[in-house]
């Protein structure tokens, strides 16, 4: 899974993006991880993640099965933390995600402390990584690299639509929605606010970064955009 | 995947949601309807979309009234307001477009959720990839462009002709008659996946020769490849992969870092 290896964008791009993550290693750890995974999550929820998931149940953003029409008038973008943690039932990847360097570096401070035993990592820009973990006092063990695109790129999306689309690695996010979903902020149809949930309820793993996404959308609203293909 | 034709609306929110571009509305019938042979079964639609469960006459004659007054309701954008959406039940071999595809459909060859293994990230465990190595993950068809297995298998019979030995727990490694030469099924190579990775590892000496085979074939192929390089670092926290990557010219800036905080239990 390299559900945020290839998240696109510049270096500056994610100053507003670490996302915290714990997997349990199998047949090496996983028995028991369980409850190491709720813990994880429990002590995420007290920096104030912007997002949390878990890789088998979904994040604090979820679709509805069973809507009434009142909900095109008044959606509720309430997140719920909640049933991220008590929804951990089996081994999986459970994730965090931050929107400034303090808080994941304070959170990763707290989990090393901890001593859950599972492989932590994070995923944002490589030199932000590695100034978080130097702050948090431990040395970075494993580095993985994203060398972007090969092949028929030309089949991909314009960069300020990737921006958000990859922010669900494993491509729920479709270009098609994602530009729909601007031409309605721009049009003052949705506020940045209200689009970002929408993403945020098809990426199933909660590593979506609704902060950065909301960025994104303020961003396409001024008159430099050039975000429609 | 299908659409209810008794309950369909043809209100088109379900059209952007799909990955694939898959759905679309027949214009005489005026109903949504999906590309089974586009369509590959990654649930985006069915499990993404809120759901209503408003009577479908009901939706269609207040829609026609609205039109006949040039008004226009402005809905949710991610709600199927009569739960139109159904799945189909899928056998062999179209069930590997669900397997590859939906990432909440946990592989059976490596227990973990997606389309690859654990790559680096339990490194700090499992010791995997060790000082001096690099793994690798190729990846095709993301973002949401699709793939289709015969392009996969263009690529793995490549990397075969060159030495390459496959991640044995990797779910395309499964799907191979013969991991020596990277042969894949021949009942699944027509058949369209959201995306899939091929993993495998070699000496940090062989990454420009191996790096220049994947971008050589890349360029033959009908859709995208996503190309990642892991290793373990130093204990300084230094990566002997910065330098090898440099000379060749690229200029990673977004990664994954293992904290190093994992132990055997």
């Amino acid at each position: 899974m390299t559900n945020t290896l290839h998240r696109y964008g510049s270096g500056e791009s994610f100053s507003d993006d670490y996302i915290v993550f714990a997997i349990p290693a199998r047949g090496f750890n996983d028995n028991g991880a369980v409850e190491k995974l709720r813990q994880f999550l429990e002590i995420a929820r007290k920096y104030k993640p912007v997002n949390m998931g878990d890789a088998s149940h979904g994040s604090i953003f979820r679709p509805s099965k069973e809507l009434n029409p009142t909900v095109h008038w008044r959606r509720d973008l309430s997140r719920d933390f909640d049933s991220v943690v008590s929804s951990v039932s089996c081994t999986t990847t459970v994730a965090a995600v931050f929107d400034n360097q303090d808080q994941a570096v304070a959170f990763i401070q707290e989990l090393k402390e901890a001593d859950l035993g599972l492989s932590i990592n994070i995923s944002t820009a490589l030199d932000k990584a590695q100034q978080c973990a130097r702050r948090a006092g431990v040395e970075r063990h494993s580095v993985e690299y994203s060398l972007g695109f090969f092949g028929q790129t030309d089949r991909m999306a314009d960069r300020h639509t990737l921006e958000l689309s990859t922010m669900c690695g494993h491509g729920m996010l479709s270009f098609d929605f994602v530009r729909k979903l601007v031409e309605w902020v721009k049009q003052g149809r949705r506020t940045p606010e209200q689009a970002s949930a929408t993403l945020a309820r098809f990426c199933s793993c909660g590593v979506f970064n609704p902060t950065r996404a909301c960025r994104l959308f303020q961003e396409s609203k001024g008159p430099s955009s050039s975000l429609m293909k | 995947m299908q659409i209810d034709q008794q309950k369909c609306v043809a209100c088109g929110n379900c059209i952007p949601v799909c990955p694939m571009g898959a759905i679309s509305i027949d214009p005489l019938k005026n109903r949504a309807s999906v590309n089974a042979d586009e369509c590959v079964e990654c649930y985006t639609c069915f499990r993404g979309m809120s759901m209503e469960k408003l009577n479908p006459t009901m939706v269609r004659g207040i829609r026609g009234l609205l039109k006949l007054f040039r008004l226009r309701f402005d809905p949710e954008p991610d709600v199927c307001p009569t739960s139109a959406i159904t799945p189909d039940e899928i056998a062999w071999p179209r069930i590997v477009r669900r397997a590859f595809s939906d990432p909440l459909v946990t592989h059976e060859s490596t227990g973990v959720h997606g389309r690859g293994t654990e790559e680096v990230k339990t490194n700090d465990v499992t010791n995997r990839v060790g000082i001096g190595e690099v793994g690798y993950v190729v990846e095709f068809g993301r973002p949401t462009v699709g793939v289709r297995f015969r392009d996969i298998e263009k690529m793995t019979r490549a990397l075969a002709a060159i030495g390459i030995d496959f991640e044995p727990r990797n779910p395309v490694t499964h799907l191979m008659t013969d991991k020596k030469t990277g042969k894949l099924r021949d009942d699944i190579l027509n058949e369209k996946i959201l995306s899939a990775i091929v993993e495998f590892k070699t000496r940090i000496e062989n990454v420009p020769a191996v790096l220049e085979k994947v971008d050589q074939v890349s360029k033959t192929l009908e859709t995208v490849v996503a190309v990642g390089v892991s290793t373990r670092c130093e204990q300084d926290g230094s990566s002997a992969l910065d330098a090898v990557l440099a000379e060749e010219g690229f200029m990673s800036v977004r990664g994954k870092t293992n904290l190093g905080l994992g132990r055997r239990a």
